[in-house]
């Protein structure tokens, strides 16, 4: 009786010991606006997206202990860069993900790389993530400003509209996003008439919509994002832009924006995007746990979230510690990536994840079935020709890899 | 003639006339702002989150389980809501500011302690306790919580003193205007950081009333009807609260409680009533300042904020307290931001803190400030 208590003692301490040993930390930083105009497509949702790829991953069953933690970087360079180093030295976060705005983005890229941890971008835009600011220890993960000028920019030209004229918000992303779709505009034999450059967070856009009136351009290109566009979008029916003869083009268009428009302003509108929740029955599974939790269906940034904490705990499981950034980073872009948002895709040698591209038009009112029911798939674009080909976004990771 | 600045003179009228629409906005805004300093000595830093809440009323009258309220009366209905919250808030919290006796801030916050659990066990065990909340059909999350039991707090702690069950004193020390400035400030930053979590941050959708649907070809360019609408409304209120200030008996009493309250309590004049009054009444031109903005802009927790800073500096500019001021620099600093979003559109939104920066160098009183 005695050995045989003192027997399972020990296989009971046993156990406890090599599970102990066998548990190696995680902890993931969500870095995102939390409380301004790019709230609602990243912001909490982005959380709650990181915590369902942690229990969809069974961390803990394949001996990882996950932590998730969130900040609020309210979109300046200097709160995110000082949150990512007191998270680095003081609370050994070892990924952080989202992070919206390219501007702080690139600051947060730069950290990253200093400290040899790993950054995962979902929320940001700016190509320059994976061109010629791209590091060892971050991946761009959902999109970019080069894909969406492409999927939107040449099915536009495409159409017959050939004349435009950019709103800008301005700032790194808005900047990149008007550079590289003026780039496919011109080369699809298109003009662009003018642009002007709207400050970040704009209440009031009529000015700027007035000088793209009388600019004689076809298509008015919103540059911009989130709230902005938002606003833009509104006002530019208020002052019948589309009635007199221009078309909008919303280059970076969110669920949550469509959400808050309404179909009846937001009807017709032509955009690209990696992800939306109704395209197949994985993606309404998803879309409806995370309604759950949120009251919204997941917008892309937050798939991307998702996405990239799931491909980045296999790497880690597979290496057995987070602790390496770029030796997870060179995991993960040896491993083809897999999951049920985004499907089979890869990350490339200059950090750019690839997969299918989608161009979608918001339905009128009377097409959509419920709540939420907002897109209309027009075409896919293969994940190879969605993205910029690697020998042209000028990364030197690429350049040393070639040699 | 304008063409050597590069600019065809038919786009730089219509750009004039669009940065009259938006200094309509910050008319209206500053002109409650200068009342309430001119008048009261409180430099109001809730005004911004004031004016968002103006823009839900509207949004909320529409869109409730209830009954829902159109544009025209909220028009009347949500300045008035806002307005009165305003007056409880100044009651309760503001005037507090100025007496030494602290009961009545204490039982508002026991009050709201008290409510705000009501509501949470009610939440936790529905069937216990009757749930107030589901009971008007309305889901319950933490934030409408706070916001009940601030509201049903600031009610209680009134009633008690309506009804003389509670006796504070009225006003018996001068607290610097600093106090006041941080109390609205922190208002602010609460109310609006409920409304982000209810409502989350890019806004939602008001459309505009079929009577002002629509524009005008002007030739020059084309005008919505919902925006000349703005220019004249803003203008008539203006005017109306200008006059009633400067030429009604009702206005004398107002300017005679700035300048020497013991004075004119003297002579039978509730004074502290007075005081409450106008605050509520600055407060409503936020509100309708926000139930006008509904339909141009989305209806979004963040509106005030993005605005307030901007109004502040219009109101340095006119001069701290000035009526006429606020008015006409309100206008006038519209119409310069609108130019500069044609010459030299990224400095739009600086355009307006260099003039300031100016201003104050040159008349730290302001345009149309009295020098002390």
């Amino acid at each position: 009786m005695k050995i045989r208590t003192v027997f399972i003692a020990g296989a009971a301490l046993l156990a406890a010991a090599t599970g102990a040993a066998a548990q190696t930390p995680v902890k993931i930083g969500v870095l995102n606006d939390r409380s301004s105009l790019y709230a609602d497509l990243g912001g909490e949702g982005s959380v709650v997206a990181a915590k369902l790829a942690v229990e969809d991953f069974k961390a803990a069953e394949k001996g990882l202990k996950v932590d998730v933690i969130a900040a609020d970087h309210q979109n300046k360079s200097d709160i995110a860069v000082n949150t990512a180093r007191e998270w680095f030295d003081q609370q050994g976060v070892d990924l952080i993900v989202d992070t919206p705005n390219s501007g702080v983005a690139l600051a947060v890229s730069e950290i990253v790389k200093e400290k040899n941890k790993v950054f995962i971008n979902s929320g940001a835009a700016s190509s320059d993530l994976t061109g010629a600011k791209c590091t060892p220890n971050t991946i761009h993960w959902t999109y970019d400003t080069w894909q969406l000028a492409n999927g939107t920019g040449s099915a536009i030209v495409k159409q017959g509209g050939d004349k435009w004229f950019f709103i800008t918000a301005d700032y790194a992303f808005g900047h990149a996003l008007e550079r590289d779709t003026a780039k496919v505009v011109k080369d699809a034999g298109g003009t662009v008439v003018g642009s002007v450059k709207a400050p970040l967070n704009t209440q009031d856009f009529s000015s700027f919509l007035l000088q793209a009136q009388s600019s004689g351009a076809k298509i008015v290109g919103l540059a911009n994002a989130g709230g902005d566009t938002i606003n833009s979008i509104k006002q530019a029916a208020e002052f019948g832009i589309v009635q007199g003869g221009q078309n909008l083009a919303g280059l970076l268009i969110f669920l949550t924006d469509i959400h808050s428009l309404g179909l009846k302003t937001a009807q017709g509108l032509i955009f690209t995007a990696s992800f939306y929740w109704d395209l197949n029955d994985d993606t309404r599974a998803f879309a409806d746990r995370f309604q759950k939790q949120t009251g919204r269906k997941p917008t892309m940034v937050q798939a991307g979230v998702y996405s990239g904490v799931l491909h980045y705990l296999k790497a880690v499981e597979a290496l057995k510690s987070a602790k390496d950034g770029a030796a997870v980073v060179t995991q993960m872009k040896a491993t083809p990536t897999d999951d049920p948002l985004f499907g089979k895709g890869e990350v490339r040698a200059d950090g750019r994840k690839i997969h299918d591209s989608y161009l979608f038009e918001v339905k009128k009112p009377e097409e959509a079935k419920g709540p939420w029911d907002y897109y209309k798939l027009l075409a896919t674009t293969p994940a190879a020709k969605a993205f910029r080909p690697l020998s042209e976004g000028g990364c030197p990771l690429v350049a040393s890899a070639a040699k | 003639m304008f063409d050597l600045i590069g600019v065809p003179p038919q786009a730089l009228f219509g750009q004039l006339l669009l940065g009259l629409i938006n200094g309509s906005f910050y008319a209206l805004l500053s002109l409650g702002l200068a009342v309430i300093f001119g008048l009261l000595n409180i430099i109001n830093f809730a005004h911004g989150a004031q004016y968002m809440l103006g823009a839900f009323a509207a949004y909320l009258l529409l869109n409730n389980p209830l009954y829902s309220i159109g544009y025209w009366p909220a028009l009347i209905l949500a300045p008035l809501i806002v307005g009165g919250l305003g007056m409880l808030l100044e009651r309760n919290l503001i005037s507090q500011l100025n007496v030494r006796s602290k009961t009545r801030p204490l039982i508002f916050i026991a009050s709201f302690v008290a409510i705000f659990l009501a509501l949470a066990a009610s939440h936790l065990s529905s069937g216990a306790v009757p749930d107030l909340v589901s009971l008007v059909g309305y889901k319950l999350d933490p934030a409408a919580a706070y916001g009940i039991a601030a509201i049903g707090a600031l009610l209680f702690t009134s009633f008690l003193s309506a009804t003389n069950l509670l006796n504070a004193p009225d006003a018996d020390q001068n607290t610097d205007h600093l106090y006041g400035l941080l109390l609205t400030f922190g208002l602010a930053i609460i109310i609006q950081g409920l409304f982000v979590n209810q409502y989350g941050s890019s806004g939602l959708p008001y459309t505009i009333p079929d009577e002002l649907r629509g524009g005008q070809n002007l030739g020059f360019m084309f005008l919505p009807i919902y925006r000349g609408w703005v220019i004249v409304a803003s203008l008539v209120v203006c005017i109306a609260t200008w006059l009633i200030i400067e030429k009604t008996k009702l206005g004398a009493y107002l300017r005679a409680a700035t300048e020497n309250p013991t004075l004119l309590s003297a002579f039978g004049v509730n004074v502290p009533r007075l005081v409450t009054f106008t605050y509520g009444f600055g407060v409503a031109l936020a509100g309708l300042a926000g139930v006008l903005a509904a339909p141009i802009y989305s209806v979004n927790p963040n509106m005030g904020a993005d605005l307030i800073i901007v109004v502040f500096a219009v109101v340095v500019i006119g001069g701290m307290g000035s009526i006429l001021g606020a008015i006409v620099t309100g206008f006038m600093l519209g119409i310069v931001e609108g130019l500069t979003k044609v010459f030299y559109p990224e400095a739009a939104s600086v355009v307006i803190f260099v003039i300031m920066a100016i201003v104050l160098l040159i008349k730290p009183a302001g345009l149309f400030g009295r020098t002390a």
